[in-house]
Order: structure tokens, then C-alpha cells, then sequence
């Protein structure tokens, strides 16, 4: 299935996508590079095509045009393993989408044991040692509306880890978040970055993408008008809508 | 006045309900076996017309015709039309074994057909009450679409569910009385056999009080879990 095993290539290869929801176009000619380790974040007004670009990236959207390559394999084709696929694709939701009739660690668990076939008992340490990590080790028999929103992200977060994919989408994941727990999430998402997890985080933190990101990409109508180094995007932004939109995000922020 | 006592005398003979006591409590444990033996199959039969009638894809299409035709014809059809086809149409077949069976498994059949496809549309709106965002969730992660549905789907519509399906199971408990007419031994035709030979109605009374003591606990517990549903939502509210 590996079209090339060249070191140099992207993990993640978008090439030319378009992609409308009935007449709507939501991405027009999206092409974009992840190389591994890399994190690359996506910035834009809502309805901008950020989310739509994730879920496609993991099928959870179809691509009407254009070619998405991730880890060697071309995703946009017909007859693809979406089960083999997603197993190394994470994608975390803004709405955390935990499953509310399972414990923490069910949760956690779920996916391991049953897509992978892992024994009960390694799968339980596994998410125990995960848990622990995040320091939520003493929630791991609480249902999830016994958790804080923050706590409940951190946990969605680890439940696509305990796959151990080798790309994680977060969707943004700290916008349902009241203010005070954000902080909680991020420095786990640092940590992974810090730990080389290759990442596509669409968000509206400005200053964490800044510090995070490799690349900035600035989606605008399902285009991506400007891409660059986050001292480029945020310093000297060539688009005058790309200026447009970082001014008023600032402006937002300052009145928050 | 002498009309009322005899209407009292008729139906509300403490003597005779006394003594019609052993002979329909007998017959109602017909009506108990088939209860539960039918809610049983009913569970699991609805569940599986319900995933069928959901299976995606093309070609799934003609599975789902047959779950949606199977659903439309036993709910439209009167119970005791379909308690005659299958108590006196399939000994009527010679069709073997299942031309053989006892009147009472006739009765548990009848019930099931029926119950099933009520029990169906119950779990149907239980399935697609749960957010699309579990589906994504579940499948995201790798789960295979029969898992998602099994391990994080059907948990949760199965919850939301229960009241409702205990509804048509108070349904389904009182009309194990109607398949007394393909000649099921139950409470209703034991009753009648009584009032028959007494020339009066107080078994009826004990039949109908039978049918009463079961079905008020099922509904009593309905209640409960509504209302503790109720709470818990509010709950969550603040």
C-alpha cells in the first residue's frame, strides 16, 4: 500500500482538495504539507473549513476532488481500510464526545480492546499509566459528567492515545472550555508536541499556536489564503484578510 | 333495588370469586409463562429489526425493505388475525415440527410476531436519538461500524429506551388473554369456563384482578424510572 518510503516525504500530503456540502463549496483546492513531527495549526473564522479539512484527513468526511495522502497510503481512494486508517489517525472534538455510559477508563479502553485486540489487563494498565500521566489516575471510575469540561478533554485526549496513532487532529478542542481550564489542556498538547507527535490542530488560541506551531495555516472561505512560520503569519501577514482577522481575534481577546 | 342485588350478586359474589380462585390462577400461570417467555424473544428479535432497518449502504438496501415490510405488516395487522394465521394456519401446513406445536407455543409465537415490530420502532428512535457525534466518536478511534454500534450505540439507546418498552410490555402481558381464541388453557378461557358453569361473573373479576396485580409494579416502575431520568436531567442542567 506504500506508494513511497522516501524519509523526506510529508506524513501528510493534501493535495488539491475541494469538497461542498449540497452547493456550499467548504474547501476550494486545499493543498497542504504536515512532515512528521511537525505541528501545523489552522487558523480562520468559524465556517472557514478548518473542522471539514480535519475530518477529512481520517474520512470522516468524503473529498469530492483532489488527492489526501497520509503515511504513505492514498486515503481518497475507493477501496481503503477506514478501520486501519482511523487506528493511527487520533481526532479529538470540541464537544470532548466522551461516551457518557462508560467509566474514564472505559473509555480510555474501549478502542484498544476492541479494535486492536489488546488483553484486558494490558489494556487496563495501559490506560491507568496514560491516566496517571494527565493526573486523573483517581477519575478513572467516574462517569464522565462527574469530570470538569478541561478534565473530560484531557481524558478524549488520551483516549485517542492509547491507540497510539502517529498523527493527532484536534478539532478545537479548547473552545467549549470556560477560560480557567483551558490552561490544563494546552500543556498536554505541549507535551505531546514537545514529545514529536506529528499534530493538525484547527484553534482560535492565537498565542498558543504562535508558541506551538511549526506552521500557521490562515483558512478564509475553504482557502487556504497564507500559510508560513508563526513569525511570519503573526508578525507580517501578507494577506490584507489575514491582517483583518488577527486584528479583530486580538480585539476579542483584550475585551475578554 | 332487587335489580342492583342482582347485579352485585352477579359479578361481585365474594363465594364464587373464592371459589373460582384455583382454577384461573392456574390458567393465569399460562398467561405468566408466556409473558415472559415472549418479552424475552421480543428484546432480542426488536433489537436485531432495528439494527437491520439502520444498516448502511446500498447494498444493505433489500434487508432493510424486509425489516421495514416486516415492521408495517404485524403492527397494521390485528393481534387476533395473526394468532389465527399461526395457531390454525401452521398446524394446517404440515409443516412437521412446526406443524406440531402446543397452543400455548402458538400463543408465545403470535405474541412475539406482534410485539416484536412495536418493540422495533422503540428501539428505532432509541438508536437514532443518540448524537451522530458518538457514532464519529466511536469510529474515529477505529471501532469497526458493528462495534460502535454494539459497545457505544445500543448501550445508550437501549437506557433511553426502557420506559417506552416497558409500556408495550403491559401491552403484550394483557394480550396473552386474547390467544385464549386458538385455544391457549389461559386465565380468560379458564374464567370463562367458570362463569359458565356457575351462571355467574366473579371469575371474570379474578382474571381481570390477576392481570391488575402484574401490570401495575411494571407501570409503577415506569414511573420511577422517568421520573428518575427527569432528575438526572435537571441535574445536568445546572
Amino acid at each position: 500500500m506504500r506508494i513511497n518510503g522516501n524519509a523526506n516525504a510529508s506524513f501528510v500530503q493534501v493535495k488539491g482538495v475541494s469538497k461542498w456540502f449540497g452547493s456550499l463549496q467548504v474547501l476550494n483546492q486545499v493543498s497542504l504539507d504536515v512532515p512528521e513531527h511537525n505541528v501545523v495549526c489552522l487558523i480562520g473564522a468559524s465556517g472557514s473549513g478548518k473542522s471539514t479539512l480535519l475530518r477529512c484527513l481520517n474520512k470522516l468526511e468524503r473529498v469530492e476532488e483532489g488527492e489526501i495522502v497520509v503515511d504513505g497510503v492514498r486515503i481518497t481512494q475507493d477501496k481503503l481500510d477506514v478501520n486501519a486508517l482511523r487506528k493511527k489517525i487520533g481526532i479529538v472534538f470540541q464537544a470532548y464526545n466522551l461516551f457518557p455510559h462508560m467509566t474514564v477508563l472505559q473509555n480510555v479502553m474501549l478502542a484498544p480492546r476492541k479494535a486492536r485486540s489488546v488483553p484486558r489487563g494490558e489494556a487496563e494498565w495501559a490506560a491507568r499509566t496514560l491516566l496517571s500521566r494527565i493526573g486523573l489516575e483517581e477519575k478513572a471510575d467516574e462517569y464522565p459528567d462527574r469530570l470538569s469540561g478541561g478534565q473530560q478533554q484531557r481524558v478524549a485526549i488520551v483516549r485517542a492515545l492509547a491507540m497510539e496513532p502517529k498523527l493527532m487532529l484536534l478539532d478545537e478542542i479548547t473552545s467549549a472550555l470556560d477560560p480557567q481550564l483551558v490552561s490544563d489542556v494546552l500543556s498536554l498538547v505541549r507535551e505531546l508536541a514537545d514529545s514529536g507527535m506529528t499534530m493538525i490542530i484547527a484553534t482560535h488560541e492565537m498565542g498558543f499556536a504562535r508558541e506551538v506551531a511549526d506552521k500557521v495555516c490562515f483558512l478564509d472561505n475553504g482557502v487556504i489564503l497564507e500559510e508560513g512560520t508563526p513569525e511570519q503569519i503573526f508578525r507580517n501577514p501578507r494577506e490584507p484578510r489575514t491582517r483583518e482577522f488577527l486584528a479583530r481575534v486580538l480585539e476579542a481577546e483584550k475585551m475578554a | 333495588m332487587h335489580a342492583l342485588h342482582q347485579v352485585l350478586h352477579a359479578f361481585f359474589n365474594l363465594h364464587s370469586f373464592t371459589l373460582a380462585m384455583p382454577d384461573v390462577w392456574a390458567g393465569f400461570r399460562v398467561n405468566l409463562r408466556m409473558m415472559v417467555i415472549a418479552e424475552v424473544l421480543v428484546l432480542v428479535f426488536a433489537l436485531s429489526v432495528a439494527v437491520v432497518r439502520g444498516l448502511p449502504g446500498r447494498g444493505a438496501k433489500p434487508l432493510r425493505a424486509l425489516a421495514i415490510l416486516y415492521t408495517d405488516f404485524f403492527r397494521g395487522t390485528p393481534i387476533i388475525i395473526v394468532a389465527f394465521f399461526v395457531g390454525f394456519g401452521l398446524p394446517g401446513l404440515q409443516l412437521g415440527y412446526i406443524s406440531r406445536l402446543s397452543a400455548t407455543t402458538y400463543g408465545i409465537i403470535t405474541l412475539t410476531l406482534v410485539y416484536t415490530a412495536y418493540v422495533t420502532e422503540v428501539y428505532r428512535a432509541g438508536i437514532e436519538s443518540v448524537h451522530a457525534s458518538q457514532r464519529a466518536a466511536g469510529r474515529s478511534l477505529g471501532l469497526s461500524y458493528g462495534q460502535t454500534m454494539w459497545h457505544v450505540i445500543i448501550p445508550q439507546a437501549v437506557r433511553r429506551v426502557i420506559p417506552p418498552l416497558l409500556n408495550d410490555f403491559v401491552g403484550l402481558q394483557k394480550d396473552t388473554a386474547i390467544v385464549y381464541v386458538i385455544g391457549v388453557t389461559e386465565a380468560a378461557s379458564q374464567a370463562q369456563q367458570f362463569s359458565t358453569q356457575n351462571g355467574d361473573f366473579p371469575s371474570y373479576l379474578v382474571a381481570a384482578v390477576f392481570f391488575i396485580l402484574i401490570t401495575i409494579p411494571l407501570a409503577r416502575f415506569t414511573d420511577h424510572l422517568v421520573a428518575q431520568r427527569e432528575r438526572r436531567e435537571q441535574a445536568q442542567a445546572f
